[in-house]
C-alpha cells in the first residue's frame, strides 16, 4: 500500500509534467492527448468502482459514456441553433454552459444506470456480462437510426461549452477542467472505499452469500455502486464530447466498453490510480504503434493477451511485485 | 399485399433467425461445455466468410466454397483453441472476455492484413438464384430458402450428434460433470478442442452464406455476435434447444418489427415521424424483448435456474 502511495505520487507528477512540457515545447498535441488520458482516466475509475471493487463485470459502460456524450452533444447542439429541446410539459431550450450541462449528464447518467443496474443485476455471471454489452448495444443501435440528431454521422458542436471567465478552447484550460474532475473523481472512489458502504461492496466481490448472511441487503449495495459508476463514467463522456466537440454512435459501440476495461486491467484492477495508467499506456501505445504500422491493433490485442495470460495484476501491480522483492 | 409481405418478412425473419442459431449453437456449446464466454466468435464467422471467399475466387464452386468455409474456421478454431483458448477455461469470466476481445482485435487486423480493407463478395451459383413460388402468389428468393432449408438441416444434425453419437455422450457428459469424465478416461482437452472446432466450423459456415447475400468484410461479424449473445440469454446459456427457439424468436422479431412498426405507426402518427421514431424502436425491439424475458424468468426460457 505505501508501495502504491509512492507509485501515486509520481501519477500526480506526471500529471502536471506532461502538459508543462506541451506548454515549453508549444506542442498543444501533447496537451491534448494528456486530456484525452484524464478523461479516458476518469471513465476507467468509473467503471474500476463497479468491476475491480465490486466484481461486478459489466460489459456496457460504453452506455453511460455515450449517454454523457449525447447529453453534452445534445444540449449545445440546441443552444447553437437556438432551438427548443422539448416544448411540453414546459419549454426548455439548450445550453452551452457547463454549470448547466454537467449536472443534467449526471442526471441523466444516473438514470439510465440506474434502469440498467436494476434489470441487468437481477441476474450474475455470464449472464449479467451479455445484459450489460445488449443494453449497451440497443442504445448505439438507437443512436443510429435516430435521425434528429445526425445518426451514423454523429453530430458537431463547432465551438466548446463555456465555463464562467474561462477559455475553454484554450487545451490548458480544458486540461484543468478535465483534470479537476479527474481528482475528484478518484477522492470520490477513495472517500466510498473506505467508507461502511464500501467495505460492504468489496466484500460482495469476496463472497456475495456471507455478506447476505450479516443482513445486508446486496442487491441495494450493488445497484448503489452500479448507479455511482455509471455517473461517472457518464461523466468523462460528457468531458469528452467537448475535448473533440463531435460525439457519434462510435461512443456507444462495444468496442468503446471492452475498452474502458482494458484501462481498468491495464493499470491494475481495484486500484485507485489504475484506470488513469492503463489509460495512459494504451494511448501511449496507440500513438507509438500507429505512427509505426496501420495494423497497430494487431500489436495492441498480442499484447493484451500476453498481459492477461501471464501479468494479470496489470502494470501497477508488476511495479508493485518488483519493489515489493526488493525490500 | 400485406399478407403476402408480412408472409414474405416472415421467411426473412425465419431465415436471418437460422444464422442466428448457426451462430449461437456454438456459443451455447461452447459455454454449456467449456464454461468459456467467447466474444471472438464473430471472427469465426468472418473467417468463414474469408476462406469461402478466397476459394470461391479460386475455383469459382460455389459448394466448395461452403466447405472451405467450414475447413477455414475449424482449423482457426483448432488453432486458437490450443495456442490461447485452452489458457482460460480455468480462468474467471473477466479473464475470457477480455482475452477473446484482444483476440478480435488481433483477428480482424490480421484479415485485414492478408486482404485489405475493401469488401469482397460471394457469388450464389446460378442454380439458387432467381425466385420460387411458394403458394399460390408468393414468390421467394431460393436461396433464401436454401438457407433456411441448411439451417434445419444443421439442427437436425446436431440433434442427432448430441443425442445419439458417442462424442454426443461425452459432450452432454462434460456439461454436466467435467472433473467425472476426465475421471473416467476420456480425454478432455481433445473433447475441448472439437467442441471449440464445431462452434467455429457452425459460425464459419453461417458467415459464408450471409456473405453472398452481403458482402463479405472485416468486422462483419460483430454485429451478429451480439445478437447472438442476446439469443443465449433468451434461450437459456448452455441450451441447444433453448438456442433454436430464441435464435428464430428474434429473428422473426427483428425482421417484422423493422417492417411493421413504422407502418403500424403510421395510424397514429404523422408519416415522417412515425418513419423515423418506428425505425429507432424497431431496432431496439429485441433487446425490449430480452429485457421482458429477464424479467419474468431471468435464466432464460430453457436455462437452468
Amino acid at each position: 500500500m505505501i508501495i502504491e502511495k509512492f507509485f501515486n505520487k509520481w501519477i500526480m507528477f506526471f500529471l502536471i509534467l506532461i502538459p508543462s512540457c506541451g506548454v515549453i515545447f508549444d506542442e498543444p498535441y501533447f496537451i491534448t492527448l494528456a486530456t484525452k488520458v484524464v478523461i479516458l482516466g476518469i471513465a476507467g475509475i468509473g467503471l474500476n468502482l463497479a468491476l475491480g471493487y465490486c466484481g461486478l463485470i459489466s460489459l456496457g459502460h460504453a452506455a453511460f459514456f455515450g449517454i454523457g456524450g449525447y447529453i453534452t452533444g445534445i444540449l449545445s447542439f440546441h443552444a447553437l441553433n437556438d432551438e427548443v429541446l422539448f416544448s411540453w410539459p414546459l419549454a426548455v431550450s439548450g445550453s452551452s454552459e457547463m454549470l448547466i450541462i454537467w449536472p443534467i449528464a449526471i442526471l441523466v447518467s444516473a438514470l439510465f444506470s440506474f434502469i440498467i443496474g436494476l434489470l441487468s443485476l437481477r441476474t450474475s455471471g455470464v449472464y449479467f456480462i451479455m445484459i450489460t454489452l445488449a443494453f449497451a448495444q440497443m442504445l448505439y443501435f438507437f443512436s443510429i437510426s435516430w435521425p434528429n440528431y445526425g445518426g451514423e454521422d454523429g453530430l458537431s458542436i463547432y465551438m466548446r461549452n463555456s465555463f464562467p471567465m474561462v477559455n475553454t478552447m484554450d487545451p490548458l484550460s480544458f486540461y484543468v477542467i478535465s483534470l479537476f474532475w479527474l481528482l475528484f473523481s478518484i477522492f470520490i472512489s477513495l472517500r466510498l472505499i473506505n467508507s461502511p458502504f464500501g467495505m460492504s461492496f468489496q466484500a460482495i466481490k469476496q463472497n456475495e452469500e456471507r455478506v447476505k448472511s450479516v443482513g445486508i441487503e446486496t442487491f441495494k449495495v450493488k445497484l448503489l455502486v452500479f448507479v455511482i459508476s455509471g455517473t461517472i463514467t457518464g461523466l468523462a463522456g460528457s468531458l469528452y464530447t467537448d475535448l473533440n466537440r463531435f460525439v457519434s454512435p462510435t461512443v456507444l459501440d462495444w468496442h468503446t466498453s471492452g475498452e474502458i476495461m482494458v484501462f481498468v486491467i491495464l493499470g491494475g484492477m481495484a486500484r485507485l490510480y489504475g484506470p488513469l495508467v492503463g489509460a495512459a499506456f494504451f494511448i501511449a501505445l496507440e500513438q507509438t504503434l500507429g505512427s509505426y504500422t496501420e495494423n497497430w491493433q494487431f500489436w495492441l490485442g498480442l499484447i493484451l493477451i500476453l498481459v492477461i495470460l501471464y501479468a494479470r495484476s496489470g502494470i501497477l501491480g508488476l511495479f508493485d511485485k518488483k519493489l515489493r522483492h526488493e525490500k | 399485399m400485406t399478407l403476402i409481405l408480412f408472409f414474405e418478412q416472415l421467411l426473412n425473419g425465419i431465415q436471418f433467425g437460422t444464422m442466428l442459431f448457426l451462430m449461437s449453437a456454438g456459443l451455447t456449446l461452447i459455454f454449456g461445455v467449456m464454461g468459456l464466454i467467447n466474444l471472438a466468435h464473430g471472427s469465426f464467422y468472418m473467417i468463414g466468410a474469408f476462406s469461402a471467399a478466397l476459394i470461391a475466387a479460386l475455383t469459382e464452386s460455389f459448394w466448395l466454397a461452403l466447405l472451405a468455409s467450414l475447413a477455414g474456421a475449424a482449423i482457426a478454431g483448432v488453432l486458437i483453441e490450443i495456442i490461447i483458448i485452452r489458457r482460460l477455461y480455468r480462468r474467471d469470466h473477466l479473464d475470457q472476455v477480455l482475452a477473446t476481445f484482444a483476440l478480435i482485435l488481433l483477428l480482424s487486423e490480421g484479415v485485414r492484413w492478408c486482404f485489405g480493407a475493401f469488401p469482397l463478395y460471394l457469388n450464389i451459383p446460378n442454380i439458387l438464384n432467381g425466385t420460387v413460388p411458394i403458394f399460390d402468389n408468393i414468390i421467394y428468393s431460393k436461396y433464401r430458402l436454401f438457407i433456411i432449408f441448411m439451417g434445419f438441416l444443421i439442427a437436425l444434425g446436431l440433434y442427432i450428434l448430441i443425442t445419439k453419437t458417442r462424442l454426443g455422450i461425452r459432450i452432454r457428459a462434460g456439461q454436466n460433470d467435467r472433473q467425472m469424465i476426465s475421471a473416467l478416461g476420456v480425454d478432455i482437452s481433445k473433447l475441448y478442442t472439437i467442441v471449440f472446432a464445431i462452434g467455429a466450423s457452425l459460425a464459419g459456415l453461417a458467415g459464408a452464406m450471409i456473405g453472398a447475400i452481403q458482402s463479405v468484410e472485416v468486422g462483419m461479424g460483430e454485429p451478429i455476435l451480439i445478437l447472438a449473445f442476446v439469443v443465449i440469454v433468451i434461450g437459456g446459456i448452455g441450451s441447444i434447444k433453448g438456442a433454436l427457439v430464441g435464435s428464430i424468436l428474434v429473428g422473426v422479431t427483428d425482421t417484422i418489427g423493422r417492417i411493421f412498426l413504422p407502418e403500424l405507426l403510421k395510424l397514429f402518427m404523422e408519416p415522417s415521424n412515425a418513419t423515423s421514431v418506428g425505425s429507432s424502436i424497431g431496432s431496439m425491439l429485441i433487446y425490449i424483448l430480452m429485457a421482458l424475458v429477464l424479467i419474468i424468468k431471468p435464466s432464460g426460457l430453457f436455462g437452468k435456474s
